[in-house]
């Protein structure tokens, strides 16, 4: 069985609002079938508005898109079989939950018995059992979250949408149900297009995040490509922690460039830089950062310690290096660290691999 | 567990329940004293006017206290033939008290609201009785005007007795009580306050079904409209409301008379001739126009504010669960909005079935309501008692209605905003 590669398609897409700004700028994206895509990016980057195309809430000002081979952009909302999981779950108040599951089986005249069946199964798929007869109103934020999502899923649809369906809930709760859902969207194979503002989320639930910015995709990878190699640095800003040099390119060769900063010269990995004279920035996990160097290294410097967060696990050192003073470690909290005190000097290294020459900001 | 529970002690060893009872004292008297002018406002300008009401409509006892001995000696006859010579020296007597205190007038058109043709009698008696002679007082009444040897009148006089009564409501209803007692209708042709009553439920009704068909529109666009937009047609929706209503319904008078506004226009789209403009004022539709026009905020209002909180993804989820855009709106909007169509067309229909001042003006002979009749009794007949009966009875049809709603609707489920 081939898996359609393009079951959805979004081809050259542009929207406007006001006819004077694109919110979202020709968007080219597939979307598997059976894949769980996120699309992350900060609020006003265009990605609700993607879903929204998709759901037919919103109609494309230019391009078109496919949802298994067809055109969609004629059909309205109620006839595309899309679910939809909304922001703040959007269950009808007036409604029990059984009835609430019901509305999207009674618009398709399904039998009653038949229809029970699934109200059945999709919420025992949420671990609901029990709760057909009780209110929406009568349900916490995290049991109304699971009814919509089990609405959504009830009618069977190959396709389900979920705009951002965790902002209300607390810490605790979201993190379980990411995991809530991504068992459901692995037991039953549905493709599901995700959007949040929360990286954290989009890095446990998805197959493939396509990180939005500016009404345009700045990167499509899978989660650990997408932190380990970010391809620009607005990528590599907003997702995970980051350490940047501004500096310029002063030597290009063998895979490496040195790069020149205000006040020394480090080395670093080349992604999109091509020429000598070329201005950077250049991105540094906290994480690739040793203290006290032990192996060979082929950048180290010393800096100031300016700063120390103690975070239970992990301490978060902020030192003075090479002119940059919001430059930050992440130490475990081990006893061989004691040395870390407020305005001591400590050597620190890194490869050479792992600092990624990126566009200037 | 012991079955008795233990009184729960303070650290001063004072019952909890007394100590929490004196320390919430103070901000109970200092709630009431907040709320006292208030209920004091209450009681004097409504409480108490509706209990005089109640009391100036049951109230009989003017002519109980202006012929006492008459009364007195009529409770031995029974109304068959003409009373006996004892009851018309009673009467007699009070009448000559009444000449000294210069009360008879009031006396006649007392009697005349329950007989007519009593004032005329009266007048002649109270000239003739002067020269009455003492004894046999009978002869010499009855021989005043033949009305005086009518049995009828006498019964009539008898009827109104006792201190309280309940004609005025029988009245009120096109209704009266015989000389034997039994309450049958009024002739046909003289029935007035039935027709006004239907023509006032009528009207109501329709202005309240008016007022929601375009109400409902109105407010859901102001509810779903860009604020820009909203702030602007919710100027609109209140600018009627910081107009005087006399101006209001002034205007109307200008745009729907013959020679109006409206029927120029007609005439000149060629809907209607000239030699035959519609008359749409001084009459129901007048009353419809205007009033549906007026009270139309009240329905705007309450269901906007129920609108407002219906959350947009409600019916986008409606959408994407299959529905079409119809079926979103029934089964999903709709029924959301229910409160607040309750709480309007409550308030409308309330409103609208005491309206008084345009249907006085635009309704003409055959739009006017039970409120232009219970003005009519007070200030042109003077029979307060009457219009207070009929006050009342409009009063309690707005509590059986109420009382209607929260049956089938249930009063919680209102929302005035």
């Amino acid at each position: 069985m081939s898996v359609n590669k393009e079951f959805v398609k979004f081809d050259k897409v542009d929207k406007s609002y006001d006819g004077k700004i694109l919110v979202v700028k020709d968007l080219q994206l597939d979307i598997a079938e059976g894949e769980f895509i996120t699309m992350l990016g900060p609020s006003g980057s265009g990605k609700t508005t993607c879903l929204m195309m998709l759901a037919g809430f919103e109609t494309p000002t230019n391009g078109e898109i496919y949802l298994d081979g067809n055109a969609i952009s004629s059909i309205p909302p109620h006839k595309r079989g899309i679910g939809m999981v909304f922001q703040n779950y959007a269950l009808f108040p007036h409604m029990t939950v059984y009835e609430n599951l019901a509305f999207p089986l009674r618009v398709r005249k399904i039998p009653k018995d038949e229809a029970d069946k699934k109200i059945d199964k999709a919420l025992s798929m949420v671990s609901l059992q029990g709760f057909a007869q009780r209110m929406p109103g009568q349900l916490s934020g995290g049991q109304q979250q699971r009814v919509a999502v089990a609405r959504s899923l009830v009618f069977d649809p190959q396709l389900v949408l979920m705009d951002e369906p965790l902002g209300a809930l607390d810490k605790n709760l979201r993190e379980s149900m990411q995991y809530e859902i991504k068992h459901i969207h692995e037991s039953i194979g549905v493709t599901v297009v995700y959007v949040t503002h929360d990286q954290s989320e989009a890095l446990t639930m998805s197959n493939r995040i396509a990180v939005f910015n500016d009404g345009k995709v700045q990167q499509l990878s899978s989660p650990d490509e997408l932190y380990e190699k970010p391809v620009n640095s607005f990528v590599a800003e907003f997702i995970g922690e980051n350490n940047t040099f501004a500096g310029e390119v002063s030597d290009i060769s063998g895979g490496k460039c040195k790069v020149k900063l205000a006040s020394a010269d480090i080395l670093a990995n080349p992604i999109s830089v091509k020429r000598k004279g070329e201005r950077t920035t250049v991105s540094l996990r906290p994480e690739r950062v040793l203290i006290n160097p032990s192996d060979k290294m082929d950048n180290i410097h010393k800096g100031k310690i300016e700063e120390v967060i103690y975070h239970g696990d992990h301490t978060r050192v902020r030192i003075n290096l090479l002119g940059n003073s919001e430059f930050i470690l992440k130490v475990p909290n081990s006893s061989s660290n004691l040395d870390i005190k407020l305005g001591n000097e400590i050597k620190i290294g890194w490869n050479s691999e792992d600092a990624r020459a990126l566009d200037p900001k | 567990m012991s079955s008795e529970t233990k009184q729960i002690l303070t650290t001063d060893g004072i019952p909890l329940e007394v100590s929490l009872k004196k320390a919430e004292k103070k901000n109970k008297i200092k709630a009431f004293l907040l709320v006292a002018p208030l209920l004091l406002f209450i009681i004097i300008t409504y409480v108490f006017p509706i209990g005089d009401m109640l009391m100036r409509s049951v109230d009989d006892k003017m002519v109980t206290e202006m012929l006492p001995k008459t009364f007195k000696s009529m409770e031995k006859w029974d109304g068959q033939d003409l009373p006996p010579e004892e009851v018309f020296e009673a009467f007699y007597f009070d009448f000559q008290k009444l000449i000294e205190e210069e009360r008879e007038g009031k006396l006649s058109t007392q009697l005349n609201y329950t007989k007519n043709g009593f004032k005329s009698i009266i007048k002649k008696l109270r000239r003739k009785s002067k020269s009455f002679e003492e004894g046999n007082y009978k002869e010499q009444i009855m021989s005043v005007h033949r009305r005086w040897a009518d049995v009828e009148y006498w019964r009539a006089i008898k009827r109104r007795a006792p201190a309280y009564t309940y004609q005025k409501y029988l009245k009120g209803v096109d209704m009266y009580e015989n000389e034997k007692g039994e309450i049958i209708n009024v002739p046909e042709d003289r029935r007035v306050h039935r027709i006004l009553w239907m023509r006032t439920l009528e009207i109501a009704f329709f202005v309240t079904v008016f007022c929601f068909l375009m109400a409902y529109p109105i407010a859901h666009l102001l509810a779903t409209l860009p604020m820009k937009y909203s702030n602007l047609l919710m100027i609109c929706v209140l600018l009627p409301f910081w107009t005087s209503l006399l101006v209001r319904t002034a205007s109307w008078m200008i745009l729907l008379q013959q020679q109006g506004i409206v029927n120029d226009f007609f005439v000149m789209i060629g809907l209607v001739s000239d030699d035959n403009r519609l008359e749409m004022m001084f009459n129901k539709t007048g009353s419809y126009v205007a009033m549906t026009q007026i009270l139309l905020p009240f329905m705007v209002l309450p269901l906007y504010s129920v609108m407002k909180t219906i959350s947009p993804s409600l019916m986008r989820a409606g959408k994407s669960l299959g529905g079409t855009p119809f079926v979103a709106f029934w089964k999903v909007y709709f029924p959301l909005t229910i409160p607040g169509i309750g709480a309007g067309c409550l308030l409308v229909f309330i409103l609208a079935i005491g309206y008084y001042i345009t249907p006085a003006l635009v309704g003409g002979a055959s739009g006017t309501l039970i409120s232009n009749q219970i003005a009519f009794h007070m200030k042109s007949t003077l029979d307060w008692s009457f219009a207070s009966a009929m006050g009342l009875m409009l009063l309690s049809g707005v509590l059986v209605i109420y009382w209607l709603y929260n049956k089938l609707v249930g009063i919680d489920n209102i929302k005035l905003g």
